[in-house]
């Protein structure tokens, strides 16, 4: 039997409205019991073969979830495994990951949902893979979503690639609310896109690069808000990959108002970065959709702030060191993100922009959870899953690229402070990472 | 999902991280960029430009005798290779050409790999054309090697400014090496054409108006967007080819990069009603202007044959102070230290 203690940890509980010292016990993958701090003993009734783990000082939360990465598995294993992307969430507290299908070969069967469900991937926190939309993700013609869901995939989406015929997604999210599954549209109109790979302005002009258009991203999310709305059904769910634009997410706001079912996320480096920190060539700095102005920074912020953007994920998207020591417009997109979300929502989101602690924490958990519908995640009311994660909240760290336990190291935060270090992650009642000494 | 009712107003006052310091150049003998050379440094290379040129061939060869220096070549060139090129060679270098074509580049070898090689080869520094931009950055941090641009994609073309502005200060400021901010005080460079896709635009941009001038932008909006104006201090866009020329002294013509439009559609002969350099377009409104073009020119598009070899051209000119431009900034890239960097 496997046992876990928790005790004397500040409980900060989002779904559950808890945020008060507490002692939790763990029980077999489940949460057990709460109790007041220093109320639960071992050897009182719990068993004598108890793990017990101090917690004093410590914030005891949800495990995080990040509904967008990419673990790269089957086929592109030179960049990530599914052991080591689950390692390196695990490492920056995360304990459920949904993984998106742009894999080689594309995540568009029940086969290959179930090959990367399979123990002998060796995942060391929950994942859920996410099935490609259409057949390759092609955009062409739609998958069997009910034969993903049925082998475990929690959403539809072409990642990667934008769904872009209209007839295509209005089937798509059609036949996706049918069997329950929320849609996540990648929103770039590849039309204003092509050879594109920084965003579009002064910047991109100065640095004789070609440039994506904000409207690249917001044209589509409006079209698809005008799809969802034609579709006159409540059961339709548009999710809006890593908006990036003021636009985008001026239009999920006007979408919101109106009733509809349309959410959206933001990844870190779309809240903290703009496009100067592509600097001189910076690949690292490269991702899709890119780094924007100021002011479409500043909108992702007030986002974050007014509650239109219900989630932080990070598109963590891995590649070998050779891939991205390359010129810039040859650069594969994406950055890594795992380990540097936690501390750097703490830094900037939490001690600079005074958002609370539990509505950061909630943004990385519970409401994620809620948008695709992860039940018994998100929360530690009792009878959950025993998804926790316990970091010193006010710890300073510096984060070091080369320590990563992701097998990449593109990261544009390599050397930046972070706030809040992770003590333990623990994934169903295990321990899945324990750092290796309190810092 | 708690939808939202608040207004959202952006909160400039918010502390949001700031950009990196960039670290390049590494080498103080590179040059990437005509932002890496302050006035001291541009004068510098003028002064030496000129003496070199005047100095014995004979004497000139034992500055940079036996030492190597690659020309790594990813584009056509023809101006700028060959003038590189006889710049090393007249400082006694010897030189070695690598081109994408006729290289193990064809088969698969990235721009990092074959830095690394002719470093291992002994190349002292390195020449690089390319048609990505940004690729002698890379190429720099790489090798750590002086790394000399000759043309990155859309980005820069540092010597082709250099040697431009050797060629105004020939028939504007005669005698004078020595630049200050106000050197070209006064003076309205306009740069005509196919902006967008031009290095030789960007490197003029940033370099003429910290001397002074003005740069006036002239082209359709497809081939000159309107951000352009934002890439400095003293650079404005002017749609009409009449007006703008009639406010200039330099008239800098620029060929459609049709390599570069990449599906962009352009009716030729509309681009020429509207920007074609003519006699009577000259006459009629720049009787004294310096007309300048980097070349390859296409006589009979944006300038006529008449006027690419008429008494206001300075065209060829600009390709012989290229040699001497490029003499002195290859001396720099391998007597570091000297020349210094902004």
């Amino acid at each position: 039997m496997n046992v876990l203690l928790i005790r004397n940890g500040h409980l900060i509980d989002p779904a559950a409205g808890v945020d008060a010292p507490k002692d939790i016990l763990l029980k077999d993958g489940r949460v057990a019991e709460i109790a007041g701090a220093g109320k639960i003993k071992a050897g009182n009734g719990v068993g004598s073969d108890v793990q017990v783990l101090d917690a004093t000082g410590l914030t005891v939360a949800p495990g995080l979830i990040d509904i967008h990465v990419h673990l790269r598995e089957p086929g592109q294993g030179h960049k990530e495994t599914i052991a080591t992307g689950t390692a390196a969430a695990a490492a920056g507290g995360f304990t459920a990951v949904a993984a998106m299908p742009n894999t080689t070969p594309v995540n568009d069967s029940p086969e290959i949902t179930r090959w990367m469900l399979s123990p002998d991937r060796g995942a060391c926190v929950r994942v859920y893979p996410i099935g490609a939309a259409t057949r390759g993700s092609k955009g062409e013609q739609i998958n069997d979503f009910a034969a993903l869901k049925a082998a475990g995939a929690v959403a539809v989406t072409d990642d990667g690639h934008p769904i872009l015929k209209d007839s295509i997604m209005r089937e798509t999210l059609a036949a996706a609310s049918r069997v329950g599954l929320s849609v996540i549209q990648h929103a770039e109109d590849t039309r204003m896109t092509q050879g594109a790979s920084m965003n579009a302005g002064a910047m991109a002009f100065k640095l004789g690069l070609r440039g994506m258009p904000p409207e690249a991203e917001s044209s589509l999310v409006e079209r698809d808000i005008r799809l969802v709305t034609e579709l006159k059904d409540s059961r339709v769910h548009l999710h809006v990959a890593h908006t990036s634009t003021a636009a985008a997410v001026a239009a999920v706001r006007k979408a919101r108002r109106s009733g509809l079912r349309v959410t959206c996320e933001v990844a870190p480096h779309h809240f903290l970065l703009t496009e100067e920190h592509v600097g001189l060539y910076n690949t690292n700095a490269k991702m899709n959709p890119p780094l924007r102005s100021a002011a479409d920074r500043d909108a992702m912020i007030e986002g974050i702030l007014d509650g239109v953007i219900d989630a932080i994920a990070t598109d963590h998207a891995p590649h070998a060191v050779h891939e991205k020591e390359v010129e810039f417009e040859n650069a594969p997109n994406g950055i890594t993100g795992l380990e540097t979300a936690l501390g750097l929502c703490l830094r900037w989101l939490h001690k600079e922009w005074k958002l609370p602690l539990g509505r950061v924490l909630s943004l990385l958990s519970a409401q994620p959870a809620a948008l695709l519908g992860l039940k018994g995640r998100g929360t530690l009311a009792v009878g959950s899953f025993a998804d926790v994660v316990v970091f010193d909240p006010k710890a300073e760290w510096t984060y070091h690229a080369k320590e990563t336990r992701s097998k990449a190291h593109n990261t544009p935060f390599d050397g930046w402070t972070m706030q809040g270090k992770v003590r333990w992650t623990i994934s169903e009642g295990r321990i899945a990472y324990s750092a290796t000494a309190p810092q | 999902m708690n939808a939202s009712t608040a207004t959202p107003t952006v909160r400039r006052q918010l502390q949001t991280p700031h950009p990196p310091v960039s670290a390049f150049p590494y080498n103080s003998g590179s040059l990437l960029s005509v932002m890496d050379l302050d006035l001291a440094a541009i004068s510098h290379l003028l002064e030496r430009a000129t003496a070199l040129e005047n100095q014995d061939p004979l004497t000139r060869d034992r500055i940079l005798f036996k030492r190597r220096i690659a020309l790594l070549f990813y584009e056509s060139s023809t101006r700028t290779r060959t003038s590189f090129e006889l710049a090393a060679k007249s400082l006694g270098a010897d030189t070695t050409l690598v081109s994408s074509l006729s290289s193990s580049i064809e088969k698969g070898e990235t721009l990092k790999d074959t830095g690394l090689t002719l470093r291992a080869l002994g190349a002292e520094a390195i020449i690089l054309r390319h048609n990505s931009s940004g690729a002698p950055w890379l190429l720099e941090q790489e090798t750590r090697l002086p790394v000399l641009n000759a043309g990155d994609g859309m980005h820069e073309h540092p010597t082709q400014a250099l040697l431009d502005l050797r060629t105004m200060l020939a028939h504007l400021r005669p005698g004078v090496e020595t630049v200050t901010p106000e050197t070209l005080s006064g003076v309205n460079v306009m740069i005509v054409g196919d902006i967008l896709h031009s290095r030789v635009a960007r490197s003029n941009m940033l370099l003429l108006p910290r001397l002074g001038a003005r740069v006036i932008l002239c082209g359709p909006p497809q081939l000159l967007p309107e951000s352009a104006a934002n890439v400095g201090a003293g650079i404005t866009v002017e749609r009409d080819f009449e007006a703008a020329l009639r406010n200039s002294q330099v008239v800098m013509m620029l060929r459609i990069q049709a390599e570069r439009l990449a599906g962009l559609q352009l009716d030729q002969s509309q681009y020429k009603e509207a920007y074609q350099l003519t006699g009577q377009r000259l006459s009629a409104h720049a009787r004294e202007a310096l007309v300048m073009h980097p070349g390859p020119i296409i006589r009979g598009l944006e300038l006529t044959a008449g006027v690419a070899d008429g008494p206001q051209s300075a065209i060829l000119e600009q390709v012989r102070h290229g040699v001497a431009i490029r003499m002195a900034v290859v001396e720099r890239a391998l007597t570091a230290g000297k020349g210094g960097r902004a």
